[in-house]
């Protein structure tokens, strides 16, 4: 880092402090609607954060515009509110300029794969370690209720009166396609599952991309309760762990398993498949997880819920740094004297 | 026989021909032994939009000006006095920029059937008698090029690449230059080709030789050595000036540089220039897109480096909202606009001055951003360099203006020293005791600079509006009026922090001509013209535009006359209307071509002579 940077962001100095969760609620008032999903996400990452031993002042959030992309203002860290859908962009030049830093972005559906849909796609393939934690709730909150990128086909909202005739994004799908290193999905109703996932994520290098399902109860109340209320949630959603075979229901009295390239649902209970028939999970798998990505919206299928994929793959900003310590090592540190002398000169007696 | 030799004072050449003839590297040459040899000079490339247009036809035509002298010179020439035409097509597109009785070279197999046909001749005007005006000669460059290279069994492709250089030996010949400046660079280039450089030196010495032994040409010309300020001198262009700058900037502050962009013509050299310089710890980051470009600048500038985007017009349309992040959350960050013309794709490879307003004034709400310009290509160092100086003693984006003209063209550039720069001392707040983001300086008013990993300095920043002091999210009425005057107040007060405006010429009188950008050199070739003829003409050119220093409206109020010329439908003149309420009038013309000085000479005399 430069000279000035140094001075300021001794190394010696970070702190060493022990933090408790509380230690990271700043003194600002939260103003989510009561109820609102969003606060899951923010008390099971002041949980996480004590967890991960980083100094709390080279801890950055980074939003955009939306409900999620309050966040910031929440978290005693140093925060960065941007404007709609940049977020990935601006984490991305900081954490460039300063990959010491544990930066991490606060968006939503609209805020990610809409507006900044653009940036989101290529962050993922640069693999910048940012944690990206993608709230979605389906629905536009903050501008009061029209659908968004993942609201689904045929979807009643303000803007669209007889049913929307999008086609929603698989945001899981849409992080792999675009060359996303960790990418997986959680539940704001499940604290456990979220803590676990925010911690795999945190400690990923790369960018992580977490897509976390998120309940606006004003504009889109109960989007995700098949998949998040205990009524339903055994026989709708799948839990995928690394190393384990693919079982759910009730029970677990359901497997899957591939029929060639296709998942299917089997019976473990009427004798006709054991547990030795499934599909294993395996994170380091890319194109199994394309596959399990998307059972996302098929409707004979539950929900994958987890890490679809962990893998490593070099860093931007380490490649960088690797250039520029190879442009040193080779060229020596830049002087300006010989630099502003460069190139075809002539003397003028 | 000795051939006679005519001392000339200036001359404009200029070497036209198809996209991959070569010309670009043949003018560039020519520029470089001139400067060596003490002229002083200024060229300006005309490139095509099209990368590898069709071979031979108008639209694939290269160009390259270069006016070089033995008297002071300020512009790459408003016409040439020699133009190298290798093809019908560079005959055609260039004809109009040669001066009657100028001389043209052409090389006659590039008029053959088909180049006339694609050029769009009915008949060669090599003989119709169009050209009678002019002087014609007639080399069949390729022919002779093909012979100087007979016995070295090269393919015919390589033979056709060295064409440029029989021409550009004619033309050493003719001004009298040696032709070792380039022999030196062909051993530097091809090195490792030693075919390369035996063909390539052979045909250059070839046509030097054609010219001095034939009769073809019978006069030589001696341009001798320009006055100039003694010292150690490299040419330079505006886009290498200006990423020179920016690395200095940095250099000076102690910071690292982290430019963020995203690549469009005719500002992309910058990125290149600055790509070649980790040594310096410069972090380029190619972005997917314009907005990326300036966000993640921002970004980084939050993490406490010299962040930079460029751009052109286009660009900085997109980039607008971020610029009014930027000016809420108060960071330093350059923004650099190499205008072209517009609006929308408009005239990517042409120059332009018509995004001066958009600069100033084209984003939603107050959004105050101070705003300066390059006047001439290495101007680009000096102002690129005050930008940062701007940016980081008052926590704001910056935008310098520059364009196409200033950033492709090139002139000679007297070195500075690192010793000479002025200071820059950023400082990042790292005490934690009553800090409060948006606590401001008493003088400036800029806001303090606290980057993340600073202990206790937890804080946070957004582009919604802060409380005054805190920083905190703040909705009430009289505070966001108070925010939206601190933040005018802060770029006003950049005015105690910049020079005084001063004028070239008389300091009252009939006219005062004001200019700013790209228009330098003309203007003051124009201006120094009409005060040899003895009429009470000034130039007062315009580095600092947003805030303007101090003394400019009483400047303005000392001439009858205030006229400004522009490449736009009048921009600048609307800012000093409304200001100063002066009756200025506007010189204006938008045709993706610098003035000529001319041009501007014509409307000061009818200006003078009481038509307005």
């Amino acid at each position: 880092m430069s000279i000035l940077v140094d001075e300021a962001v001794n190394q010696s100095l970070v702190s060493t402090v022990k933090y408790t969760s509380k230690d990271f609620s700043s003194d600002q008032d939260v103003r989510w609607c009561p109820g609102c999903g969003d606060y899951s996400v923010l008390a099971q990452v002041q949980r996480i954060l004590p967890e991960l031993n980083y100094p709390k002042e080279k801890i950055v959030f980074i939003s955009g515009i939306g409900c999620s992309s309050r966040f910031p203002y929440y978290m005693d860290t140093y925060g960065f509110h941007g404007i709609h859908g940049r977020a990935t962009a601006i984490a991305s030049g900081l954490k460039i300029a300063r990959p010491d830093l544990m930066v991490w972005v606060a968006t939503g559906d609209g805020d990610g794969l809409s507006i900044g849909g653009n940036h989101m796609i290529h962050v993922l393939r640069r693999n910048i370690d940012l944690n990206i934690l993608l709230f979605n709730n389906q629905i536009y909150g903050l501008t009061k209720g029209q659908y968004s990128p993942t609201s689904e086909a045929g979807k009643i909202t303000k803007s669209s009166p007889v049913g929307s005739v999008d086609m929603p994004f698989n945001p899981a799908s849409l992080a792999l396609g675009s060359g996303g290193t960790f990418v997986a999905r959680s539940l704001d109703r499940d604290p456990k599952h979220m803590q676990t996932i925010i911690k795999r994520a945190a400690e990923h290098k790369g960018t992580s991309f977490v897509e976390i399902y998120q309940n606006c109860n004003v504009f889109n109340d109960g989007a995700f309760f098949q998949f998040t209320e205990k009524e339903t949630k055994s026989d709708s959603v799948v839990f995928l762990e690394h190393g384990k075979p693919l079982v759910f229901g009730k029970d677990g009295d359901k497997g899957i398993k591939l029929d060639g390239f296709s998942p299917t649902v089997v019976s473990l209970k009427d004798g006709s498949h054991s547990t030795n028939d499934l599909l294993i999970h395996n994170e380091k798998d890319s194109t199994l997880a394309f596959i399990l990505a998307n059972m996302t919206y098929n409707a004979e299928m539950p929900r994958p819920v987890g890490i679809f994929l962990a893998i490593d793959r070099p860093r931007y900003e380490d490649e960088m740094e690797k250039q520029i310590d190879s442009a040193i090592s080779k060229r020596g540190k830049g002087q300006l004297d010989k630099l502003l002398n460069g190139g075809d000169t002539w003397v003028i007696q | 026989m000795e051939k006679e030799t005519r001392v000339l004072d200036e001359v404009t050449i200029r070497f036209a021909g198809d996209s991959g003839d070569g010309m670009q590297l043949t003018g560039g040459q020519f520029t470089n032994t001139s400067a060596a040899m003490g002229n002083d000079l200024s060229t300006l490339p005309d490139y095509p939009a099209e990368i590898r247009a069709p071979i031979g036809t108008t639209y694939g035509v290269s160009g390259f000006q270069i006016h070089f002298g033995a008297t002071e010179i300020n512009t790459p020439g408003d016409h040439c006095d020699i133009l190298v035409a290798m093809n019908a097509a560079s005959l055609k597109v260039n004809l109009r920029s040669l001066q009657e009785n100028g001389i043209i070279i052409v090389n006659t197999d590039g008029f053959g059937d088909k180049n006339l046909k694609l050029a769009g001749y009915s008949q060669s005007p090599l003989a119709d008698g169009s050209l009678s005006k002019y002087q014609l000669f007639q080399v069949d460059i390729t022919k002779l090029t093909n012979l100087a290279l007979a016995d070295l069994n090269l393919p015919q492709k390589t033979i056709d690449k060295t064409k440029n250089f029989f021409a550009l030996g004619m033309m050493y010949w003719m001004f009298n230059r040696t032709l070792d400046n380039t022999n030196q660079w062909i051993i530097e280039k091809f090195g490792k080709k030693p075919e390369l450089v035996e063909a390539n030196s052979r045909v250059m010495k070839a046509g030097w030789n054609y010219a001095e032994t034939t009769d073809v040409f019978a006069v030589k010309y001696e341009v001798k050595p320009a006055p100039l300020t003694p010292g150690k001198y490299r040419n330079i262009n505006g886009n290498q000036a200006a990423a020179l700058g920016l690395v200095a900037a940095a250099h000076q502050a102690n910071l690292d540089l982290f430019l963020g962009t995203y690549p469009i013509t005719p500002a992309s050299d910058i990125l290149h220039e600055l790509a070649t310089f980790k040594n310096f710890r410069v972090k380029t980051f190619q972005c997917e897109d314009e907005i990326a470009g300036i966000t993640s600048a921002i970004g980084a500038s939050f993490g406490g480096a010299l962040a930079a985007t460029t751009t052109s017009g286009p660009g900085l349309a997109l980039k607008t909202e971020a610029m009014g992040l930027a000016v809420m959350v108060e960071l330093p960050l350059v923004i650099i606009n190499v205008q072209r013309g517009g609006p929308s794709t408009g005239l990517p490879t042409k120059t332009e001055q018509a995004d001066l307003l958009q600069a100033i004034y084209g984003r939603n709400g107050e959004s105050p951003i101070p705003v300066i310009a390059a006047s001439t290509p290495s101007d680009c160092f000096t102002m690129a360099f005050e930008a940062s100086r701007i940016a980081l003693k008052y926590m704001t984006p910056v935008i310098l203006l520059t364009d196409g003209y200033l950033g492709n063209g090139s002139e000679p550039w007297l070195l500075p020293q690192e010793k000479d720069l002025p200071s820059i001392a950023p400082k990042f707040r790292t005490d934690p005791e009553n800090y409060m983001p948006y606590q401001r300086d008493d003088i400036t008013l800029s806001r303090e600079w606290a980057i993340p990993g600073t202990i206790g300095l937890e804080h946070r920043i957004g582009g919604l509006e802060k409380q005054d002091k805190t920083g905190n999210i703040n909705y009430e009425p009289e505070n966001h009026d108070l925010m939206v005057k601190l933040r005018a107040a802060k770029v006003e007060r950049i005015a105690n922090d910049i020079p005084l405006a001063k004028v070239d010429g008389p300091e009252s009188g009939d006219i005062l001509v004001v200019g700013w950008g790209g228009t330098y050199g003309t203007i003051k070739t124009a201006v120094e013209r009409k005060l040899k003829e003895g009429k009470s003409v000034a130039h007062l050119h315009l580095k600092y535009i947003n805030p303007m220093p101090k003394n400019v409206g009483e400047i303005l109020s000392k001439y009858k006359y205030v006229l400004v010329p522009e490449i736009n439908l009048g921009q600048l003149i609307k800012i000093l209307r409304e200001k100063f309420l002066v009756p200025a009038i506007g010189l204006n013309k938008v045709q993706g071509l610098p003035f000529r000085s001319v041009e501007i000479e014509e409307k000061i005399d009818s200006v003078l002579g009481g038509k307005l």
